[in-house]
């Protein structure tokens, strides 16, 4: 870890013009951060503190049926706000499967959206990484690829942004609230993200100084609160990445799907939105034949990035199922194992 | 450049010189405070041999920046007994055999008694599983941890409530 100089925020103007400094980063718990500082991932050499910032834990319902997830709300203190998981079951599930107990106490909502890939030829500097050296090329490609993408890849990247909470915020409109030197704006989660393209170095839509305040969820993102769930394919029961995730809201009026919310994790290197499968879903009857339409199209355009071709076949069926259990209802109390597909299922086996 | 943060650490506030500030929680208990029960196994928050509790939460030490913390009331195993007397989580995994060669142990249990505070697994061994995943056991005294986990947190209500413990989940009360 290279040497670096410490400042303590004291009030979001006073961070930002801090953070705005060349080389500057902002620490939150840092539960990533000084993880990538250790191996020379990441070498800020200046620490912007902003745990003391004022109010920015707070997890506020509005008037108008929105709620504000500050930016330094606990996973874990969110996962288990009754409220909240409550109106948003699905996103207290993505949570709670994610990381471990003392990580999700130490993490918070905005770091999980700030969160790097978990690419380890990103993480060794040792390989070739477009990411983490541009230009340098891309020693993933001919690798191991298990954990790398399908969709929205490009010849100069083909990492994935390893988040859980961030599947079903992008799948119910999240917006994202930032503070930066020229004010306040928010910008749509799903589009928060950058795909790799020929610039995989910029990670997101963030300019230097600009920080994250709060994640906004609009009133609307509480109607499917009745029929949402979270599946994760790991490779251990606990305590892993997803290989693939899928986040699933369904609306059911009078026996039909009124509206659909979809979105897959683990495919990309942003939390992936499939309207296409959620616009195939309204009217339809909850049954195999739709759910299995709508896998169809949220991967179309699917392609490997190197021995990972079993991936999209199994995104596919984990749509099918995440959908089999949304349309069952959201389980009266989160299950044992959150986000887990070995759980016992209501449905049909897996296709 | 030195600067100096104030910790709480097992009941004792202390001004603590951090002359790097590079200095995690851990490496600061282990080397500069001399309490070596955390442990440093992975060092990147994946074993969770470091777990120590930060205002009540357990967190992995490894993965906190000391001078963030500054403030902060730390306990770790050394400040979990009193005197003699071994915390219900002490002894719960002695009397069920929650370890082998120990180095896990210290990490094991201060996630334990963090687990215990969150109230949220219950008397379900999955959901003690579940919330001690963070903790990995090379031995593999896991059986062993999840009896010790129920018991200590059933001796620990009935001590607070003076109520009788529940059944266990699935058997007859």
């Amino acid at each position: 870890m290279i040497p670096f100089e410490y400042v303590r925020a004291t009030d979001v103007a006073g961070a930002v013009a801090s953070g705005a400094e060349p080389g500057a980063a902002y620490l939150a718990a840092g539960t990533n951060l000084l993880d990538l500082m250790k191996g020379g991932v990441s070498r800020p050499t200046r620490l912007v503190d902003i745990t003391r910032l004022p109010g920015l834990a707070a997890v506020a319902r509005r008037d108008d049926g929105s709620v504000r997830i500050g930016a330094l709300a606990r996973n874990s203190d969110l996962a288990h706000d009754p409220a909240f998981a409550g109106a948003y079951p699905a996103v207290a599930e993505a949570l709670l499967s994610g990381a471990s107990a003392q990580l999700r106490n130490a993490a918070t909502a905005a770091g999980n959206v700030m969160q790097r890939t978990r690419c380890p030829y990103f993480a060794d500097t040792a390989s070739a990484c477009n990411k983490r050296r541009p230009g340098t090329g891309c020693d993933a490609q001919g690798g191991e690829t298990r954990l790398h993408a399908i969709l929205g890849w490009s010849e100069a990247c083909i990492a994935t942004h390893p988040s859980d909470f961030c599947v079903p915020l992008v799948a119910l409109d999240a917006r994202v609230e930032i503070a930066g030197p020229a004010g306040t704006r928010t910008v749509p989660l799903e589009s928060f993200h950058r795909l790799p393209g020929d610039a995989p170095e910029r990670e997101t839509v963030l300019e230097p100084g600009d920080l994250i305040t709060a994640l906004v969820l609009p009133p609307e993102a509480a109607g499917f609160s009745g029929h949402s769930r979270y599946l994760k394919v790991r490779d251990r029961t606990s305590y892993a990445f997803a290989v693939v995730s899928a986040a699933v809201g369904l609306r059911l009026e009078g026996g039909r799907i009124a509206e659909a919310r979809l979105a897959l994790g683990g495919v990309a290197l942003k939390p992936w939105r499939a309207r296409e499968a959620e616009g195939l879903l309204a009217g339809r009857a909850p049954d195999e034949s739709a759910f299995r339409d709508a896998a169809d199209a949220a991967l179309t355009g699917a392609e490997p990035s190197g021995d990972n071709a079993f991936k999209i076949e199994l995104a596919r069926r984990l749509v099918v199922r995440a959908l089999h259990r949304a349309a069952a209802g959201t389980p009266e109390r989160l299950p044992a194992l959150p986000g887990s597909v070995l759980a016992p299922a209501p449905e049909a086996p897996h296709a | 450049m030195s600067v100096d943060i104030v910790l709480t650490v097992n009941g004792t506030r202390r001004t603590i010189p951090l002359p790097d500030l590079r200095t995690t929680l851990l490496d600061l208990l282990r080397e500069g405070l001399h309490l070596t029960g955390a442990k440093k196994g992975c060092d990147r928050g994946q074993c969770g041999a470091c777990t120590v509790l930060v205002d009540g939460r357990r967190i992995n030490a490894c993965l906190a920046l000391a001078i963030s913390l500054d403030g902060a009331e730390i306990l770790t195993i050394e400040g979990l007994a009193e005197g003699d007397r071994l915390h219900p989580v002490q002894e719960a995994f002695i009397a069920h055999d929650g370890f082998q060669c120990g180095f896990c142990t210290p990490g094991q249990i201060m996630s334990a008694v963090g687990l215990i505070r969150e109230a949220q697994a219950g008397n379900d061994p999955e959901r003690v599983r579940e919330a001690m995943s963070g903790n990995l056991c090379r031995c593999g005294a896991y059986a062993g941890i999840t009896e010790a986990v129920l018991e200590a947190q059933q001796a620990m209500i009935q001590q607070s409530t003076g109520q009788r413990p529940a059944g266990r989940q699935g058997e007859a009360a």
